[in-house]
């Protein structure tokens, strides 16, 4: 458990310091975010009507684009070796480094999103719905892009390879999330539905991202 | 003779040798036959003739799935046993499989021209079977991605699995997606009660289809190991002239 502990606190700690760039994913966030409107034009109601959408696929990008940082630089220095080699599981290591990614480089996204919502006309409830739903579903998204890292470490291939592997999973997570954020805005839906179904597929994903990191790091190592 | 025997790429080589002829010739007989019949099909009293491209395209949306079953059994294969013919049988099918989800996909296209105005409609089987086309190209991309086939194998395993895993989630909440934003869903496919005069060509085809991918699957896993037998042989001859 200490050596779970330590593990998160190491990454934490090197994330967010010079050199760690899990701060670079809120402003890719917000620079997306600031683009949507020269695409779409000023037009606020039009601006409210899609925000949790522009939201929720700024958030999938940025996270997409940290989650490069999950694996490469430990394999870089050979750390990744080291904790492969430890006594701890890999498994469970691969969830405290995901868990860890999902602290340093996920919340601060969340943490983000009200700020966001002001720009893209939203009122205080929406920005909330919206926030709630990001808070449940960002971790479903590190931990399946979780599986994509693994894969692209072991196979020295990051960047595009990495983003066409880990999306098409991800569909999921994207059609509940904004469904629960539309549904608490408008929608004649309940909230509740999309909701605990994007609570569930986080559940899922934190069973199932580990064991697949896991199985092709243990397999794609040398 | 065993699955185990099998894993002798040699042994795989004559025996598929022997038995290649047959399948391609079983393959067409069913498929022409199936074709004749579905011609002799008569027309439906709403779709009219265009109701006949059901019979290219209810096989090809079959197997487009049943090959991302082939190639997760083949996943486990090289994971679990290690078996050396599961990693070229798993790349061999990549391909055709995408080829069948492809087809089903312009076949559909082209069906829904007449039946529904439009060449494309967000409805949720057609949007499921294009992100699996999009697993499938994802899928090719990492086994190009890759020189070491053995490595490339064992990555491309894990994302099969996984991608298993998550296509009846993925299924799932494409189908919730649409029903949320288009309650008035476009209309189905002729429903359970399918018609003797079009169950029996359809039965043929899909049989025929499925022989067809049997048999292509064969010839491109013995192409594959061919190829890699070319590539260690000329890897042999590159080290012999450097020393």
């Amino acid at each position: 458990m200490t050596a779970l502990a330590a593990l998160i606190r190491r990454d934490i700690k090197i994330a967010l310091r010079v050199g760690g760039g899990a701060l670079i994913g809120v402003l890719f966030f917000l620079t997306v975010t600031v683009l949507m409107p020269f695409a779409i034009g000023p037009d606020l109601p039009l601006l409210a009507r899609l925000g949790p959408a522009i939201l929720w696929l700024g958030a999938l990008l940025a996270s997409l684009l940290t989650l490069d940082r999950l694996f490469t630089a430990d394999h870089e220095d050979g750390s990744l070796d080291l904790i492969a080699m430890g006594q701890t599981p890999l498994e469970l290591a691969c969830a405290a480094k995901a868990l860890a990614h999902w602290l340093a480089a996920g919340v601060p996204l969340i943490v983000a999103t009200p700020a966001l919502g002001l720009l893209l006309n939203l009122d205080a409830s929406a920005t909330s719905a919206v926030a709630l739903t990001l808070l449940v579903g960002t971790p479903a998204l590190t931990f399946t892009g979780m599986i994509g890292a693994a894969l692209a470490v072991t196979l020295h291939r990051g960047g595009l390879l990495l983003a066409v592997l880990v999306l098409p999973l991800s569909i999921p997570v994207l059609i509940f999330g904004v469904a629960a954020s539309q549904a608490a805005i408008s929608g004649p839906l309940s909230f509740g539905t999309p909701f605990s179904i994007l609570c569930a597929l986080s559940l899922v994903s934190l069973v199932v991202g580990p064991f697949a990191a896991a199985a092709s790091l243990r397999h794609g190592l040398d | 003779m065993t699955l185990i025997d099998l894993a002798n790429p040699s042994k795989f080589l004559t025996l598929t040798a022997r038995v290649l002829p047959w399948l391609a010739g079983a393959t067409a007989i069913l498929l022409l036959i199936g074709l004749y019949q579905a011609a002799m099909a008569p027309d439906d009293y709403q779709q009219g003739a265009t109701v006949k491209i059901m019979f290219v395209h209810v096989p090809n949306a079959w197997l487009a799935m049943f090959v991302w079953g082939v190639m997760s059994m083949a996943a486990l294969g090289t994971l679990v046993w290690r078996h050396p013919l599961a990693d070229v049988a798993a790349k061999a099918a990549a391909p055709i499989g995408a080829a069948f989800t492809f087809l089903a996909l312009v076949t559909g296209s082209l069906w829904g021209r007449p039946m529904w105005g439009t060449y494309w409609e967000w409805d949720a089987r057609l949007t499921s079977v294009l992100i699996l086309f999009l697993m499938y190209l994802g899928l090719m991309a990492l086994w190009r991605a890759v020189e070491d086939p053995s490595r490339a194998a064992r990555a491309a395993a894990v994302l099969t699995l996984v991608g298993a895993l998550n296509l009846p989630i993925i299924k799932f909440s494409v189908d919730w997606w649409n029903t949320l934003h288009q309650p008035a869903s476009v209309l189905r496919m002729g429903g359970p009660s399918l018609d003797k005069a079009f169950l029996i060509p359809l039965l043929v085809m899909a049989v025929g289809f499925s022989l067809l991918f049997v048999t292509l699957h064969i010839a491109a896993m013995r192409n594959e190991i061919l190829r890699r037998r070319v590539r260690s042989l000329q890897m042999m001859q590159a080290s012999q002239q450097a020393a």
